[in-house]
Order: structure tokens, then C-alpha cells, then sequence
């Protein structure tokens, strides 16, 4: 399995890594047991007060704006011609495939009763919710995925016919992919905007469907950076030299993107603080927690970005990128959980167990394993011998 | 590459057409006002905490909800008033309880809790299965064979009323009151109504009902703050009640005068149009990169196949050359 690396580091450290994956993987597999036998109450602390907990918001929220890369990449690499980000497309295209697979498999988890969740798309459609339109996205978005990557697939398979068809879908495939996937993240953030009484003002607004869609391009690009930064120490077997030499490009063209974004989305937030009046907030401890996020996980990295872009310092925009998903993960965090129930007693606030970590990590770890063998297979950080000619 | 340009401009236009559509249609239904709705006044004055009422929706709701002594975690029986010294909240095992609020310089005050069915509901609007609903009579009511289990009603509901069995694992489901929607129907009146012993309960139109709350308090001003809660609280509740204290003492938040359910609806419609603008400034941008000699797909995909491709990748293959000869590449 993920046993198949190429560039060694010595026995000892692949049996420990090894050991902690079987470990993972087995008490992952016991829990699934566990939830699917005792019900959601066995292994989360949710609550009729909380009903939506860590999953929702590491697996699902999280899950999903870090997989914006693949929309991100694709709409600027096919639609506005942008080249230098080529280089990732395909890595960007199947993070995003195996980020909203296994939000899916995530779904099997947190519903209850998960074999109905086809129900609203073929039995009873709820088209007032939501959540609807997000359960509409990530199926349509599913299959528009999976059409952007069958042309890797294809070269992997050796049919080149489906190939060279699959080819040409490419554009009309990346400006649906990119509509679809704009709707989606935005509609993440219009989730929360029923609850007005729920969520403390600082992180309520009627535009946070903006706030996401915004956030989730940055937290897209720069997950792209880490993705890169972590396949090149540690995929490099799977990947060509021209590869690795048009990432570093790529690198300084996810940051100066990830820059202008994250400026963007700044200004916004303080002008959404400013027209609903929000300024005497700040004083208060969550105000400090609302400046933390946008301080520490946005305005610091877009800094360094910036930065890093202009010098041409690849490793300052990697640090940055790094920061920047932390950043958009306590957003997440914050508008889910932490701002949510604000005015509830803290005995009656949510806090998650150890399993629901568990299962997330477990979810996490397979799609690692799933990601590695897709690249150590299909051309996804190489070129296809039969058709990699340079343009 | 125009005619698939067009395609991908044509379905996503449909797509975005036929779903602003169907949004529009939903939220016009629950625009709709329900003046004939009935409800429930309770008058917190005269309530003394003698949990008759949890008794009777016990009773009238036997086949869905244990009595105490067979909850989960045991709970003492109805007349043991004991319980009111420690806050409860509805759950999967009850629709409704009372709570009783320490109120310096006055005796204390009573405050029942259950469903409000809200006149729009922030619960229904939610559900993407439409498994809760309104009924134009008034009560919220739910379709367990049709709940996935999402959770999302919980998420929406102001008032942290819809709960669930999560120890459940083959039929989790909502659980929450129904104003007694099938005995109403027969000409009777709710459970929790029919046995309370002080009138402190009173079930009638909503319109009416805010009348004689009205009256009450014309009446008597000394005796209740001037404040019906439920006359406008997320767009009017089924449930209003009269209190002699501030009604956030008794866990009554201020949740604002619009129904949630309004605040996504124009979002709703917002995203079919987005969809179809979006299509149209994308493909623009398309043409435009394209025109100035960025063509990415055909630089970097197929346009440089080589080898066994060449023979098979025909139609691209010209059109890319074409294009790149355009673009002066």
C-alpha cells in the first residue's frame, strides 16, 4: 500500500510509519463498527443543542475548501489561460476527486441513516433547503470530477481514442466544474445563515456564502502549495523532472493568487464588522478570537505571500501556505462550532470526543493512501510517455 | 473548439433555469399565510408546575413516547415535582417539559416547553427532504419514513427543539411535538391542554389567542411584562405565551422578528442566476484567454500527443494545429 515509496529513508522509519498506519486503519475500522452498530451517540458527544460537530466541520467544511484547489487551478489554467499553473492541474483535480469522495463516505457517517441519502434527489426533493443545493453540488460536481480526470485515466489504461475524446471536454468540463464549485462553496457558507440567533455577530453575516467562496480559493490554492511541497519529499518517485521544475514556478503563481484573494477577502470581512456596526465586539474575548483568525490566519500569511511571490522565495510562500490552511481551518471551526451556541452555558457547549477525531483521521489516512496510489499509477505528477511532447 | 464552448454555455445555462425555477415555486408556498392556524396561550402566571400536562402527552402520545420509568436513564414519574429543581429539555423521550425559574421577591414562575410551531418554520425550510412540513391548521408536523437524519432542522430551529435518538442505529429519528395534529383533527384538544388544571392553557385560533393575550395584559398590567412571546418572534409562533418576568429569564431567547426560513430563501434564488451569469463571464474569459494565444488545453493536453495517440486523436489533433496556427504560435 502506501509501503511503495520510492526514495528510501532508512528501514526503521518505514516500519514505524507503517505501524502507525495498521494502527490508524485498525482502530478506524473498529469505530466504523462501533458507529454502525450503536448508533451516532456511541462514538460522538453531539447533543439536540449541538447537532453538527467535529465531522461537519473538519471532514465537511474543511474537507471541502481545501478541495477548491482543483477548481481554483483548472478555471485559471483553462479559462483564464494562466500556464504556469499547468503543473497542477491534475494533482489539484484528483485532491478535489478524493476530497469530495470521501466527503461522501463522510455523509455515511454523520447521517443518520445513510441509506436514504438519495432520498432528495429522487424521492423527495426539499428545493427550500440548503442543504439541498449542497447535496446537489457535490453529485453533480462528482461526475464533472470525474470527467476532468478520465483523460489521466485513459493514458493509464492505454486508450487512447477515450483519451483524445475525454480531451476535448476539457473546457466545457472546467467552466462547468468551476460554476458548480463556486455555487457549492458559497452554499456552504448560506448553510449558516439561518441561524442569526445561533452565531455570535462577528462571524454571522447574510454574505458569509461570499466569506466561503472567497476563503475556499485561498485555502484551495494554497493546499495545492503544501500538497506539492509534501509530494516532492515524499512522491518523488512518482514524478518527472519537468514536473518538478515547473512547480517551482507554479508554487509563486498559487501564492500571488492565494495573495490577491486573501487581501480581498480581508477588506471584506472588516467591511461586514463595519456596516453591521459590529466594532464593539472586538473587546471582547471572542473579539480577540475574530482578530486571531483574520491577524494570524489570513492577513500574516497573505503578507508572506505576497512577499514570497514578488522575491521569488519559494520556501517563504510553502511556510505561508501552510499557515493559510490553518487558517481557513479555524475559520471553519469558529463559524461551526466555537461562535455557534455562543450565548449557551458552557456545560451545555459542545466539545468533540477522542472517536470522532478518530474516525476523521482514519477518513484522512484513506484517502492519503488512496491519493498515493492514483499517483503512483495514473500520470498525474508525470507525463504520459506517449504524450508528453513539450509545447 | 466553438461548438463545445456552446454546449457547456447551453447546459449550464438549463441547469441554472430549471432549478431557479423550482426554488421559486417552494419558497412561494411558504410564504403563504395561515390565518386560520390554531395554537396555544400559556400563561405563565397562572401555571403552578404540576406537570399534568407532561403526563397527558405522555399518555396521548403512548405509542411513541416511554413513560419515565422506562427511559434510558430512569427518570422519576410525573407527580413527582422534585424534577423542577433542575433545568430539562425535550428530548427523544418527551415533547414537552416544565421548568421552574427562581425569581427574587415573587414566587416562581412556570415555563412549558415544547414545539412552537412556528408560522414559518426556520425547521422546514431546512429540510431537504420536506420531511417536516407545515400544515395550513398550524401544527409543524414530520415524516419519519422520509428523514435522513442530517440534523440540519436542529441546526435551524431558534428554540433547540427537534431532538434526536443518536443512540439509535437502525432508526434514528426526530423527535419534537405535534400539537396533538390527529386529535386536533377530531375536534379535540391537545393533550397537555385537556389536562391542565389551572387554565393556564388555552387552545384556540392564533388570531384569537393574541386577543385575549392582549386583554390580559390591558387587564392587568401589573401582573405581566408587556410582551407577548410568539406574537412576532421569527415571523409568529403557533405557541404564545404571557410571563410576569423579562422572557429571556425563562430561557426565551431574542431571536428577531424575521423567520429565518426568509433569510436562505432569496439566497435560493440567488444561486440559479449566479449559476447562469457565472456560465456566461467564464466563457468569456475562455474566448478572450483563447483569442490572446493562451490556449492551455491544447499546449498542454492534446495538442502535443505523440506516437501511438497521433493515428487515433484525430479531431482534437486538427483542431488544436488550426487554433495554434491562429494564435500565431
Amino acid at each position: 500500500m502506501i509501503s511503495g515509496r520510492a526514495s528510501g529513508q532508512g528501514l526503521k522509519g518505514h516500519m514505524i510509519r507503517n505501524g502507525v498506519i495498521f494502527f490508524i486503519l485498525l482502530v478506524g475500522l473498529g469505530l466504523t463498527l462501533l458507529r454502525f452498530t450503536g448508533g451516532i451517540g456511541s462514538v460522538t458527544y453531539l447533543s439536540n443543542k449541538t447537532p453538527w460537530g467535529f465531522w461537519m466541520a473538519f471532514d465537511l467544511l474543511c474537507g471541502i475548501a481545501v478541495s477548491a484547489g482543483g477548481f481554483a487551478v483548472a478555471t485559471a489554467c483553462y479559462v483564464f489561460g494562466l500556464r504556469h499553473f499547468h503543473v497542477y492541474v491534475r494533482a489539484a483535480l484528483t485532491t478535489a476527486f478524493l476530497g469530495y469522495f470521501f466527503e461522501v463516505i463522510a455523509l455515511l457517517y454523520e447521517v443518520g441513516q445513510p441509506w436514504r441519502l438519495v432520498y432528495p434527489f429522487f424521492w423527495s426533493q426539499g428545493t427550500s433547503s440548503v442543504l439541498f443545493l449542497v447535496g446537489l453540488c457535490v453529485a453533480l460536481y462528482l461526475i464533472v470530477l470525474s470527467g476532468e480526470l478520465l483523460p489521466a485515466l485513459f493514458e493509464w489504461l492505454g486508450w487512447s481514442k477515450g483519451r483524445a475524446k475525454a480531451v476535448g471536454w476539457t473546457l466545457p468540463l472546467a467552466v462547468i466544474g468551476a460554476v458548480i464549485a463556486v455555487i457549492h462553496q458559497s452554499s456552504l457558507g448560506s448553510l449558516y445563515v439561518i441561524v442569526p440567533s445561533k452565531l455570535h455577530p462577528l462571524w454571522y453575516s447574510q454574505f458569509m456564502p461570499l466569506f466561503f467562496l472567497l476563503s475556499s480559493v485561498f485555502a484551495g490554492l494554497s493546499m495545492v502549495v503544501v500538497e506539492g511541497a509534501l509530494a516532492h519529499r515524499f512522491m518523488r518517485g512518482y514524478m518527472d523532472d519537468r514536473h518538478a521544475r515547473d512547480a517551482g514556478r507554479a508554487v509563486l503563481a498559487c501564492g500571488r493568487g492565494a495573495s490577491f484573494f486573501m487581501f480581498g477577502y480581508l477588506v471584506i470581512r472588516c467591511i461586514e464588522v463595519a456596516a453591521a456596526g459590529n466594532w464593539h465586539y472586538l473587546s471582547s474575548g471572542y473579539g480577540a478570537w475574530f482578530l486571531l483568525e483574520l491577524a494570524g490566519g489570513v492577513a500574516l500569511p497573505a503578507f508572506m505571500y505576497f512577499i514570497g511571490a514578488r522575491g521569488g522565495r519559494q520556501r517563504l510562500v510553502q511556510t505561508a501556505a501552510i499557515i493559510a490552511v490553518f487558517g481557513v481551518v479555524l475559520n471553519r471551526f469558529n463559524v461551526s462550532l466555537v461562535a455557534f451556541n455562543y450565548n449557551l452555558p458552557s456545560a451545555e457547549r459542545y466539545f468533540p470526543s477522542w472517536m470522532e477525531i478518530a474516525i476523521s483521521v482514519f477518513l484522512v489516512t484513506l484517502l492519503i493512501i488512496a491519493y498515493r496510489n492514483i499517483c503512483a499509477r495514473m500520470p498525474i505528477l508525470r507525463t504520459h510517455g506517449n504524450y508528453g511532447g513539450e509545447a | 473548439m466553438n461548438r463545445r464552448k456552446f454546449l457547456s454555455l447551453a447546459s449550464a445555462g438549463i441547469a441554472a433555469a430549471a432549478s431557479s425555477v423550482s426554488v421559486r415555486a417552494a419558497s412561494a408556498d411558504a410564504a403563504k399565510g395561515h390565518p386560520e392556524a390554531v395554537g396555544v396561550l400559556h400563561d405563565s402566571t397562572l401555571c403552578i408546575g404540576c406537570r399534568s400536562c407532561e403526563a397527558a402527552c405522555q399518555s396521548v402520545n403512548s405509542a411513541i413516547l416511554p413513560k419515565p420509568e422506562n427511559y434510558r436513564v430512569p427518570e422519576k414519574p410525573f407527580y413527582d415535582r422534585s424534577v423542577l429543581a433542575a433545568k430539562r429539555q425535550t428530548d427523544f423521550q418527551r415533547f414537552t417539559v416544565v421548568n421552574r425559574y427562581a425569581v427574587d421577591g415573587r414566587r416562581p414562575v412556570h415555563r412549558k416547553f415544547q414545539c412552537n410551531h412556528c408560522v414559518e418554520p426556520a425547521c422546514a425550510s431546512a429540510c431537504f427532504v420536506k420531511a417536516l412540513y407545515k400544515t395550513p391548521g398550524g401544527p409543524v408536523l414530520y415524516r419519519s419514513e422520509l428523514c435522513v437524519g442530517c440534523r440540519y432542522c436542529m441546526v435551524a430551529c431558534p428554540f433547540f427543539v427537534p431532538a434526536y435518538d443518536y443512540d439509535n442505529a437502525w432508526n434514528p429519528l426526530i423527535y419534537k411535538c405535534t400539537m396533538c395534529a390527529p386529535r386536533v383533527a377530531d375536534g379535540q384538544l391537545p393533550g397537555c391542554v385537556s389536562r391542565c388544571p389551572e387554565q393556564a392553557l388555552i387552545f384556540g385560533k392564533r388570531s384569537e389567542l393574541i386577543k385575549i393575550a392582549q386583554a390580559r395584559i390591558k387587564e392587568s398590567p401589573e401582573k405581566y411584562v408587556q410582551h407577548i412571546y410568539g406574537e412576532h418572534e421569527v415571523g409568529g409562533t403557533c405557541w404564545l405565551y404571557l410571563s410576569p418576568v423579562p422572557h429571556n429569564i425563562l430561557d426565551q431567547p431574542e431571536v428577531g422578528d424575521v423567520s429565518p426560513s426568509r433569510l436562505t430563501s432569496g439566497i435560493l434564488e440567488t444561486a440559479g442566476m449566479a449559476a447562469g451569469i457565472l456560465s456566461v463571464l467564464l466563457g468569456a474569459a475562455c474566448f478572450v484567454s483563447r483569442r490572446r494565444g493562451n490556449d492551455a488545453v491544447n499546449e498542454c493536453g492534446g495538442g502535443t500527443e505523440t506516437g501511438a495517440a497521433r493515428d487515433t486523436g484525430g479531431e482534437t489533433h486538427k483542431e488544436a494545429s488550426e487554433d495554434n496556427k491562429e494564435g500565431g504560435q
